[in-house]
């Protein structure tokens, strides 16, 4: 049983990296196959440091991704805040299902929808190039907020209400007893929500791809168009950068972790 | 509860109460005003009659959906079991190892699947030096669901595990005291106390696997249109919207349909627990 477990669990990994574990080998390949290897070689490592368009663009999805992660946490915090004190009714019944949506949509769908609403207000306006930084900074903090705010909303539940109140008999203000009291005890959820907004947004392609314009592209939507062509290492050495450097945030995040774990521990 | 903090309440919702209106709300009826209008934006009918063309679409959508699901199910159930057996330090680096190539761009992992997949591939070319003639995998339905299957994998894993791992085993040991054997065990207790984790699962991999459109495009190569390929169409290449409307509708109540089904079966298996 313990033999067929491990064969079983090793099979399934290697189903889930094989298309990693290829992609990291032809990114060292001699020559421009993504299936015959011919050599070891840096080459598409030392081309892609020089792509100024890949270059901007991961430059792009890095603002686009801190702006719309920044925005929808301080919207749907004090979103989570306010709604924690609604009345139960049919408007914070509704609001909660409204919430629910981008979740539950297929993606295409609220790609397609999100785009729509620009057309419209782009012939409104009179003008053909609504699409761009701005209606995409718009559809990341829509599909972001939802996360946000359900990862604070079961915070502020477990939170203690006679701390705020507590906080303001001596003295404080409702806003100062907010910053004070409730944010620190709302932490962990505000700051789960706003890296689960970051990672989604540096990786959206499918609403993305529908709501940007030729002027603000992101790399996902770069990788795309380059991938209706004939794909050369250059974007498997792209990506295995980018893998790697995501790996080695995630060991340092979890040292880090079992740290203060550890002294937690101890300190009980 | 005061009138004044009642207010304060509001007033700190209200950004996100504008947005969701502006943002969420609006941009569905935006799908529904193109879909009953023509491109001048006069009322017609003329999109969702032209729907029953899709039909053939929309089934194969459906079904590779449904296969991609339980493959995915049947893959995942194990495993999951099989991690939240570990010690709490390797579970935290198993989810860990299944959450990671999720972090890598999904167009990218595909577009790698295309060349381990094809007649001069990799896998192929393994095969050959094995001796065994070379099968004929890319541009295939089962190239395409195998695609579905690789990409939402994780997304069946992760919430069963979350389930399994917060399993309450002093009920496990009840039913081996009461004489289960380990099939009973897993078939009478464990499976029914996963279907939480086992009916979100299913819903986060079939909405994805109907709706996509990218993964049938590479490896089926063009020939198992789904019918997220054919809305993809009307909005970047043919720019009827009005039609592409028409056809998300449809595809949004197909969702909510299913997610329906689906809520009813928990429901229904929840009782059966009781």
């Amino acid at each position: 049983m313990k033999a067929f477990s491990r064969i079983y669990t090793f099979l399934i990994f290697l189903f889930l990296y094989a298309p990693i574990l290829v992609l990291l080998l032809f990114s060292f390949n001699s020559s421009s196959s993504t299936s015959v290897f011919s050599g070891f070689s840096v080459q598409w490592y030392k081309l892609i440091m020089h792509d100024t368009a890949s270059i901007t663009a991961l430059r792009n999805t890095l603002v686009l991704a801190v702006c719309s992660s920044f925005l929808a946490t301080v919207i749907g915090t004090a979103a989570s805040v306010g709604i924690e004190k609604f009345r139960k009714g049919p408007f914070r019944t509704g609001l909660m299902a409204a919430t629910n949506i981008p979740m539950t949509n297929p993606e295409i769908v609220t790609g397609v929808s999100m785009m729509l609403l620009f057309v419209f207000i782009g012939k409104l306006i009179r003008t053909d190039s609504v699409l761009g930084f701005g209606t995409m900074l718009i559809a990341h903090v829509t599909f972001n907020l939802p996360y946000v705010i359900l990862t604070v909303l079961p915070k502020l539940r477990q939170t203690d209400k006679n701390l705020a109140e507590a906080a303001q008999d001596l003295g404080c203000r409702p806003v100062s007893a907010f910053f004070k009291v409730v944010l620190p005890a709302i932490m962990p959820g505000v700051l789960t929500g706003l890296i689960m907004s970051f990672t989604l947004s540096l990786d959206d392609f499918i609403i993305s791809y529908f709501t940007s314009g030729p002027g603000f592209q992101t790399l996902p939507i770069v990788i795309f168009s380059m991938t209706k062509k004939r794909v050369k290492p250059d974007m498997y050495a792209l990506s295995a950068i980018i893998f790697v450097s995501i790996l080695i945030l995630l060991i340092i995040y979890n040292v880090v972790q079992q740290k203060s774990d550890e002294k937690a521990k101890k300190s009980v | 509860m005061n009138r004044r903090s009642a207010l304060l309440s509001r007033v700190i919702a209200s950004p996100y109460i504008v947005w969701a209106a502006l943002f969420i709300i609006a941009p569905l009826f935006f799908v529904v005003y193109y879909s009953f209008t023509n491109s001048a934006g006069d009322f017609t009918l003329l999109n969702i009659q032209t729907l029953h063309k899709y039909l053939p679409t929309f089934l194969r959508s459906i079904w590779f959906g449904i296969v991609a699901t339980l493959i995915c199910l049947v893959i995942a159930f194990p495993l999951a079991y099989i991690i939240s057996q570990k010690s709490e330090k390797a579970q935290r680096t198993f989810v860990m190892l299944v959450m990671l190539p999720m972090w890598m761009s999904f167009l990218i992992r595909t577009y790698s699947w295309m060349a381990l997949l094809q007649d001069t591939g990799i896998i192929n070319s393994f095969l050959g030096k094995l001796g065994i003639d070379p099968i004929h995998m890319i541009n295939t339905g089962g190239a395409v669901i195998l695609g579905m299957v690789y990409n939402f994998l994780p997304y069946m894993i992760l919430p069963i595990y979350s389930v399994m791992a917060k399993l309450d085993y002093s009920m496990v040991e009840a039913c081996q005291d009461l004489g289960g054997n380990s099939f009973n065990v897993i078939r009478r207790c464990i499976i029914p106390m996963s279907i939480p984790g086992v009916v979100s699962g299913i819903t986060m991999v079939f909405v994805p696997s109907v709706s996509t459109f990218y993964i049938s495009q590479k490896l089926g190569g063009g020939s198992f249109d789904l019918i997220g390929d054919v809305i993809e169409r009307q909005f970047q290449q043919s720019y009827n919207y009005n039609l592409g409307a028409a056809l998300s509708l449809v595809l949004m109540v197909l969702i909510v349909i299913s997610m329906a089904i689906m809520n009813h079966f928990s429901e229904g298996e929840g009782e059966m627990i009781i």
